[in-house]
């Protein structure tokens, strides 16, 4: 095993190695670094130990099936993650989402994508010794995973969306949930600002830090914060626009200098962009209607299937709690009018013969979802940038092939670049700064 | 102002006409069907102005075993002045597994190759260090090629 670096080595200077396993290498990724003193000659990256044959496995699995594995790649916003896989899907398929899910996905994808900056902002801060705003930030984004826990029913495998829509509708009390969450992220927000933006330790660490020019950015690949604190104006939801993003308010923010400085404050003001977006299309969701709500009373499943071998129930039927929002009621609102490609309702299947067949084929190999023939590529705006599937369909219920464009694959390739010269001390902001996710890098 | 990606598509015609086999539409994608040796020159014109593909947004192989031509790589371009998406194609044969580098045009191809060099077996040729990048060195076969079983495994490496 020999690496590049170690065969350029020279003898009056130091081989140094970070990680695997070093506290600041966020997921697992091994910097190896030539030193002179402490300035940085040469630098080489190795990634790859969270790999797991993401693609492969998707190869393997029906297109129902392999949902789950997306919300492994970016652990920190899966949401996002599964709204792009779905909504690449649904452009193959030319499903029309209802609207109400479609705001409902634009909630959640805010959501996750705070929750992103947040995570990355907290630990860039706390490597640079700024524990109190790692501590802050982390507590706003608790209260965003408590909103999402509550209408998803987990914190990070969500799951949640769904191909023609989301899995189920907003938690009873959703509003009031949100509205706290925002306030309390607004508040960290501003203490974090108040904490960091001045502050001279933490310019001394980041200002004209590992500086990239847009040419760099661009040249790499890049996409998403990290490109627009370059001062490059691309962003997915408003080049390519999807869901309701071209009928909300929101602005771009941009750097100047493209430093870590800028990386951290073009992060900062995407998320005050992004709680405006929520607030936005809460105003356009409905609050939840009597007859949405859980049904507890009617009676039991069991009963109902051996009513409806003679006649039909007519009666509400007694569903699991897990199923909440996802009742009959609520399917208009949350999922398409396609019975191809969407899970029919749990009183049909308890009650209906066809409900039961279309449950059954939904579910079995080689019987559901079948995407025509064809290749197709759609991106959304993840957390870290484009985050783009590229999906080629042979018409069975297996994509052929699965390939995920990861935004931050392209960034970090950067890092061995972006250090050189710089001291090892730098090593850990920019690295910080670039929000490397490493399920989401190695796949 | 804005381009069309049919003036694009003409005046690739137009230059490269018997190097680009088809050009395709599918699910709203333009695709580019080109020949493996004219690669480099169709990258190069479209980074030029007025199209301005400057950024390279994706690139990846597909297996398609048992086709004469079995591997296809696939190039996702981006035009950020044009705002225009392009996806290139082009097929390579088992036997000769090789295409040209374009790590000279842009730097995050040095990444992109190397994946797919690790997973599927295809050579660079000019790549500057082309190496695994997400299995380990000693791995024997490339895992995304249709004809590697899922659950192989492969023996432990003794520790040096």
């Amino acid at each position: 095993m020999s690496f590049r670096i170690q065969k350029e080595a020279r003898q009056e200077s130091m081989l140094l190695n970070m990680g695997p396993s070093h506290p600041a290498m966020h997921g697992t990724i091994r910097i190896m670094l030539e030193l002179d003193g402490e300035r940085i000659l040469n630098a080489e990256l190795e990634v790859g130990y969270l790999h797991r044959g993401f693609e492969k496995t998707c190869e393997n699995r029906t297109y129902f099936n392999l949902l789950p594995y997306t919300d492994r790649l970016n652990y920190v916003s899966p949401l996002i993650n599964n709204l792009g896989y779905v909504m690449t899907l649904e452009k193959m398929l030319g499903l029309q989402v209802p609207e109400h899910a479609q705001y409902i996905r634009v909630i959640m994808s805010e959501l996750s994508r705070i929750s992103d900056h947040l995570t990355c902002l907290a630990a860039m801060a706390m490597e640079c010794g700024a524990f109190t705003v790692f501590l802050y930030k982390i507590k706003a984004r608790e209260f965003i995973w408590d909103f999402i826990e509550r209408t998803t029913g987990a914190r990070m495998t969500t799951s949640y969306v769904r191909i023609g829509g989301v899995r189920a509708n907003l938690h009873e009390g959703w509003r009031e949930d949100l509205i706290k969450a925002i306030q309390e992220t607004r508040t960290v927000l501003k203490d974090v600002h108040a904490l960091l933006d001045k502050n001279k330790i933490f310019l001394n660490r980041t200002r004209d830090i590992a500086v990239v020019s847009p040419e760099m950015a661009i040249n790499y690949g890049w996409t998403g914060p990290c490109l627009r604190s370059t001062g490059v104006y691309y962003d997915v939801r408003k080049a390519h626009p999807y869901l309701v993003y071209d009928q909300l308010e929101f602005e771009v923010p941009l750097g100047e200098r493209g430093d870590n400085y800028d990386r951290y404050m073009v992060r900062m003001l995407e998320m005050e962009q992004s709680l405006r977006l929520i607030e936005q299309a809460m105003d356009k969701l409905p609050d939840r209607s009597p007859a949405q709500e859980l049904n507890l009373e009617g009676i039991e499943p069991a009963e109902a299937i051996k009513i409806s071998r003679r006649k039909k129930p007519g009666q509400k039927i007694k569903l699991s709690p897990n199923l909440e929002g996802m009742e009959k009621e609520n399917y208009p609102l949350i999922l398409a009018n396609d019975p191809r490609y969407i899970m029919p309702p749990k009183e049909d299947v308890y009650t209906t013969i066809e409900g039961l067949i279309r449950h059954f084929k939904y579910f079995m190999k080689g019987h559901g979802i079948r995407p025509p023939k064809g290749e197709v590529y759609f991106s959304v705006e993840g957390g870290n940038g484009e985050l783009g599937y590229y999906i080629v369909s042979d018409g069975t219920d297996k994509p052929y092939r699965l390939h995920l464009r990861a935004p931050c694959f392209h960034i970090v390739s950067a890092l061995e670049e972006m250090i050189l010269g710089h001291y090892i001390a730098d090593v850990i902001p920019t690295f910080g700064s670039l929000n490397m996710i490493g399920g989401e890098l190695d796949r | 102002m804005a381009m069309e990606k049919q003036i694009v598509l003409k005046d690739l015609q137009e230059k490269f006409g018997s190097e680009i086999s088809k050009t395709d539409l599918q699910f709203g994608d333009d695709i580019l069907h080109i020949k493996k040796e004219a690669l480099i020159p169709i990258v190069n014109f479209l980074r030029q102005a007025p199209y301005e593909f400057t950024m390279l947004l994706d690139l990846t192989c597909v297996d398609y075993l048992g086709e004469e031509d079995r591997f296809e790589m696939v190039y996702h371009l981006f035009s950020l002045k044009n705002n225009l998406r392009l996806r290139i194609k082009t097929r390579l044969k088992e036997s000769d597994l090789k295409i040209d580098s374009i790590t000279s045009v842009w730097k995050n191809a040095n990444w992109l190759e190397r994946e797919v060099y690790d997973m599927f077996g295809v050579e660079f040729e000019g790549h500057p260090y082309l190496k695994r990048i997400f299995m380990y060195d000693g791995f024997e076969g490339f895992p995304l090629r249709k004809d590697y079983p899922l659950r192989k495994r492969q023996p432990r490496l003794p520790l040096k």
